[in-house]
């Protein structure tokens, strides 16, 4: 039982990280920093509870504030450039940051940062933040900002035509993925009560990548299938618990052959929306 | 001392040139981020390793044997991952390598275990010293060797029919089509010479820091990309220059700077945020007008 509330605690967080990446995706903008602005709020909220006495939803917040902050330094630059420019940007971001904080003697250095208060409700805050998002993004969908949004990621000469303002879609969106990502690190940082740079590496932010493009790119659903899913199913296989990882690079290679949307589409939302008419 | 700094850096140099060479070639034909180019690079040296172990066959075979696996491993990955794909959704490429980077990294986790393996001693040549400095042999034959095949290279893009159908592929596909390139297989050829020059960076890193780890692709991946980006994308010459300024750099970041801390990441990152930031189109400029 204390397994599958760990396993599903962490499959909260990666909810969270999987839509930290989804909201600058939607405007087009493909981020590998989000495992370093996930460092950024760890290292912020941990700093917080541990060194100063803060209390831990001030903290997590105060991470995911710094977060956001350094996102919409790094989203002014980003505002240039496209395409791979910008995935190497930030994946170049993302590997200074690391490289930051293993030198930074006051938390640790490499030596990683130990006595992070533990929180016992992890999962109730993870899951609450889950939520939260998900009503938020519903909601965004609907709204003038999110179809903004949507309009500068399918085209953004069309989108500026019309008159919305790209630049602010782009860097609100940027900021926002990133303060999300804090927020994820932060509630990570006082669930392991230790963190060291290696969990904040390039391959981490290819991980929350690859959850969301799994999972499907039309809607936020698309996400938060996927982070739960590829979090969880491993686990439940031991039997085939050697070749898990082979199996998961071949399924990815397959899964974009056949299904390149990703798992929920438009149209599974349409299909379920159906099936509960019915029912 | 700075003579062997020096030396030092071209060596570094010259396997960053070799593995951004095969990611610019990529990116030129097909606009495709090749994740898994860096397992490529750990794949070869330890093909490297076992060709030398196994045969005890001398450097001078063993490294175009392995250039020949490793190409032959690169061929494989554009049929099984790249062609099947549909050309509309610009991520697929980029998802379905970093499948074959985790299948690649794990099977050789599986079969060489998590931690170093000794790379055999490959070259049995004796040092010999400049006045009183003493030069390494092994780093100047990799250096030669590094830009042997650089100029190979080169001179099959400029000179030779396939280097003639690369360039027209990387311009246009549709017009190289028309223009009757069998643009699938020159992609594939693309990717089998990038592979194994990927093949023989591996082999030279595996002879210069003496031991090979399966988590060696992703350093040697990032390090690619950075210079990719400094030579310009799709800038052939560009990766050679930019990989032996970035060698360079590296190793004089080393000396320079306080030791007690890694500055040697953030310096090369820091270049190419620089670049991004100020001149994407990287130092000799891109052959591709939008990426």
């Amino acid at each position: 039982m204390d397994y599958l509330i760990s396993v599903t605690t962490i499959a909260g967080i990666h909810i969270i990280m999987a839509l930290s990446f989804y909201i600058p995706f939607i405007t087009g903008q493909v981020s590998l920093a989000q495992a370093g602005f996930m460092a950024i709020g760890a290292y912020g909220s941990a700093v917080c509870t541990a060194k100063w006495g803060v209390p831990y939803v001030p903290a997590v917040l105060f991470g995911g504030v710094l977060a956001g902050l350094v996102g919409f330094i790094l989203g002014l630059p980003a505002l240039r450039i496209k395409g791979i420019y910008l995935l190497l940007l930030t994946l170049g971001f993302g590997e200074i940051v690391r490289v930051i904080f293993m030198n930074l003697d006051y938390v640790g250095a490499a030596a990683g940062f130990p006595s992070i208060p533990y929180q016992k409700y992890t999962g109730l805050y993870a899951y609450a933040v889950v939520v939260a998002l998900i009503i938020f993004f519903s909601r965004l969908r609907k709204s003038r900002m999110g179809r903004a949004l949507q309009a500068v990621g399918d085209d953004e000469t069309a989108a500026e035509i019309v008159g919305v303002n790209i630049t602010s879609a782009k860097l609100m969106a940027f900021s926002v993925g990133a303060f999300i990502a804090g927020i994820g690190g932060g509630i990570l940082a006082h669930y392991q009560e230790y963190i060291e740079p290696l969990m904040f590496g390039v391959m981490h932010s290819v991980e929350f990548l690859v959850f969301t493009i799994f999972g499907g790119i039309q809607i936020f659903w698309g996400p938060v299938f996927g982070a739960f899913v590829l979090t969880l199913i491993p686990e439940f296989f031991r039997a085939i618990q050697n070749w898990r990882m082979e199996l998961f690079g071949l399924l990815l290679i397959v899964m974009m052959i056949i299904r390149p949307q990703g798992v929920i589409g438009l149209d599974t939302i349409q299909a379920i929306k159906k099936l509960l008419k019915i029912a | 001392m700075i003579i062997q700094q020096l030396l030092n850096g071209l060596m570094l140099g010259s396997t960053y040139s070799l593995v951004a060479i095969g990611y610019t070639l990529i990116f030129g034909v097909l606009r495709v981020l090749h994740f898994a180019h860096g397992e490529v690079l750990m794949a070869g040296s330890f093909m490297g390793i076992f060709i030398i172990l196994w045969t005890g066959l001398p450097l001078y075979i063993t490294l175009p044997l392995t250039m020949v696996a490793t190409g032959v491993l690169g061929l494989i990955v554009e049929f099984l991952a790249i062609r099947p794909l549909r050309k509309d959704f610009h991520l697929a490429p980029l998802l379905s390598t970093i499948g074959v980077t985790i299948i690649i990294q794990n099977l050789a986790v599986k079969l060489f275990g998590g931690y170093g393996t000794k790379f055999p001693e490959a070259i049995k040549i004796a040092d010999f010293s400049v006045g009183p400095y003493l030069i390494s042999s092994a780093k100047i034959l990799i250096v030669g060797i590094s830009l042997f095949l650089m100029v190979v290279l080169y001179f099959v893009i400029a000179k030779t029919k396939v280097g003639r159908a690369m360039r027209a592929v990387a311009e246009s596909h549709l017009t190289a089509g028309f223009l009757g390139v069998n643009v699938d297989r020159v992609v594939l050829i693309t990717f089998g010479i990038a592979s194994a020059l990927a093949g023989a960076a591996g082999v030279m890193v595996g002879i210069s820091f003496h031991a090979v780890s399966p988590f060696i692709g992703l350093t040697f991946a990032l390090k690619g990309l950075v210079v990719m980006l400094l030579g310009g994308l799709g800038n052939v010459g560009g990766a050679m220059i930019g990989g032996l300024i970035l060698g360079l750099a590296e190793v004089i970041s080393i000396v320079l700077l306080p030791t007690e801390i890694n500055l040697q990441d953030i310096f090369s990152f820091g270049i190419m945020i620089l670049i991004l930031i100020f001149k994407p189109t990287g130092l000799f400029g891109s052959r591709i007008s939008q990426g």
